[in-house]
């Protein structure tokens, strides 16, 4: 089972170092006879801008949408008033409303605003779009913290504003690497919006992989090439930060 | 008024934290609390404010561009009724669309969870080199749905991939290619029946969600206590009889949010189908993700591309919205 699960990537490795001239239907199995790396700068060099795009779009979205996720989770786990808990549910429905439902208002309303095609629209979409999940997850790891940790600091005479600088904040190192994990692979990996709200040079890594593969002339090699290129970072961010990753597969599960 | 609101919050949070001492609520001034109660409601209302009109705003948006008569690339929202969901419901792609939705859900949400269930217990049973099996199990879910469309694409092109190991059997599958569709019978103008072509799918989809089900189950496993096997094998019990009898009922909540997260994604499933099939030859791997995509922005007909959005909020919306409350009931 384990070795069916890996056949793709040893498929995208072997064909991706492939020439052009042997890839061919009947020895896609084959190993390459020698190892050639002119798919992948072909690959790179197509996708190059898009790979940067993906850059400027997913730092600050990320950053962005967990800091308010950590503001939310704050208040929704330690400041509990009442109605709060409707406030919550009504925010989390957005995690599972499908997109499309939004499309057509979000890009009128980005028109407006002249932030479609742009990659400051992008960062916008995916803030606002990220919050239910940020807030979910910071919400149940705050959970975690003991009230009575709050409680000594208020006797102390800290505010809401102290308590949050330097109670919250400090235990949530691992919070944040949680959830900046989870918004940078959903963020990066995302195409409804990026291929709906950009076109040519704002569009992000996985548009242009998508374009690359419909192209007229199928070049397999360059493909699993780009394919690959294009799932690095977040391939990346998978095998160095492991567990974490698996935290926040697990935290987004709206019960974990 | 607002004191007054002040005063029962202050009431309920007391009242939940009975462990405290009684000189401490007497201690604790009312106005701070006030004052940090307002800065936490600054803190939640922007993300509020911008999740009301981002989400519930724009829904009612679309809501009524699908009621309008908004199909050219000029907006026109003068009122058109029920049209276009009437249109919809008569089209012969919506009700491929709407029968390829059912097979792929049902077909892939039983296989991740059969799968990740499967895989879960055979890694739980403490066999060596644990960590890299779920790491292998796990990788796809790093990746995007356009990365394991374009590869799975290759994977499966009817002349080469898998189908070189199959043809030794005399198997030539035709994989997303396959126009047949399976036991039908006529529906509407569609054939209702399991189009084969979607098969092709659903493999590369459970390849890239088995994991997180595994995740889930995994996580469940290490949670029930060893004394609960223990007891059952005093009682003697069969390795099976234990997992069939006590293992398998508690991990029902988790087979609960694994079905609703999975219904979900292939509710409103898209990258996928666009990147490695597209509609597929007579529909047969079309989804509404994709018409509400194509006729949309491909075709500029806004407003029946609202109304699929509105017809897949729904589809969602039946899943999710007994989820949302059950869960909030059992929080509260």
């Amino acid at each position: 089972m384990a070795v069916l699960f890996l056949t793709p990537v040893y498929v995208i490795l072997v064909t991706s170092l492939k020439p052009l001239d042997e890839v061919s239907l009947a020895n896609m199995w084959a190993l390459p006879s020698a190892i050639d790396f002119s798919s992948y700068s072909h690959a790179f060099s197509e996708l190059a801008p898009n790979f940067m795009n993906s850059v400027y779009l997913v730092v600050p979205a990320t950053l962005l949408s967990a800091l308010l996720g950590a503001m939310n989770g704050y208040v929704l786990s330690k400041w509990k008033f009442k109605g709060s808990e409707l406030i919550f549910t009504v925010i989390l429905f957005g995690m599972f409303i499908p997109y499309q439902s939004i499309l057509i208002p979000l890009i009128q309303f980005l028109r407006n605003i002249e932030l479609y095609n742009s990659i400051a629209g992008l960062v916008l979409t995916h803030v606002v779009y990220g919050l239910p999940i940020t807030t979910l997850m910071f919400r149940n790891f705050y959970a975690n913290i003991p009230d009575t940790m709050l409680e000594a600091a208020k006797i102390d005479g800290a505010n809401f504003l102290g308590i949050f600088r330097h109670i919250i904040i400090p235990l949530s190192i691992t919070g944040f690497v949680v959830v900046a994990i989870w918004q940078f692979t959903n963020i990066w990996n995302e195409f409804l919006f990026a291929v709906t709200i950009t076109n040519s040079d704002s569009q992000p890594v996985m548009v242009a992989l998508q374009n690359l593969s419909g192209s007229q002339i199928v070049q397999w090699n360059v493909q699993m090439a780009g394919a690959l290129l294009a799932a690095l970072p977040t391939l990346l961010v998978y095998i160095l930060l492991g567990k974490y990753f698996v935290r926040g597969l697990l935290a987004g599960s709206v019960k974990g | 008024m607002a004191e007054q609101a002040v005063d029962r919050q202050e009431q309920e949070y007391t009242e939940s934290r009975q462990q405290q001492p009684a000189e401490h609520k007497e201690k604790k001034p009312k106005k701070k609390i006030s004052g940090d109660q307002w800065v936490a409601l600054g803190f939640l209302a922007p993300s509020f404010i911008l999740v009301l009109i981002f989400v519930y705003g724009f829904i009612g948006w679309t809501g009524w561009v699908s009621v309008s008569n908004w199909n050219t690339l000029v907006p026109d929202f003068s009122f058109a009724g029920l049209k276009n969901y009437i249109y919809l419901f008569n089209d012969y792609r919506f009700q491929a669309d709407l029968r390829n939705t059912v097979f792929f859900t049902i077909l892939f949400i039983g296989l991740v969870i059969v799968m990740g269930l499967g895989l879960s217990i055979l890694i739980d049973q403490k066999l060596k080199g644990e960590s890299l099996f779920r790491n292998i199990f796990l990788f796809p879910m790093a990746l995007s749905f356009v990365v394991t469309g374009v590869v799975w694409q290759w994977l499966l092109n009817p002349s080469t991939g898998y189908n070189q190991f199959l043809a030794v059997f005399g198997i030539q599958p035709k994989w997303y290619t396959d126009t047949n569709i399976l036991a039908g019978f006529e529906w509407g103008s569609i054939e209702f029946g399991l189009p084969v072509a979607i098969i092709a799918v659903v493999i590369a989809a459970v390849w890239q969600m088995t994991g997180f089900s595994l995740a889930m189950y995994l996580a469940g496993l290490r949670g029930i206590p060893d004394e609960l096997r223990e007891a059952a094998r005093m009682d003697g019990a069969s390795e099976f009889q234990i997992y069939k009898k006590v293992i398998l009922p508690m991990l029902m909540p988790i087979t609960v949010s694994v079905i609703i997260i999975m219904a979900h994604i292939s509710l409103k499933i898209f990258d996928l189908i666009y990147a490695m099939t597209g509609s597929g030859a007579n529909f047969v791997t079309d989804v509404p993700g994709v018409y509400m995509f194509e006729t949309t922005f491909r075709g500029n007909y806004y407003a029946n591309g609202a109304a699929i959005a509105i017809i897949m909020l729904l589809l969602v919306a039946v899943f999710i919205v007994p989820y949302l409350l059950a869960n909030r009931r059992s929080d509260g």
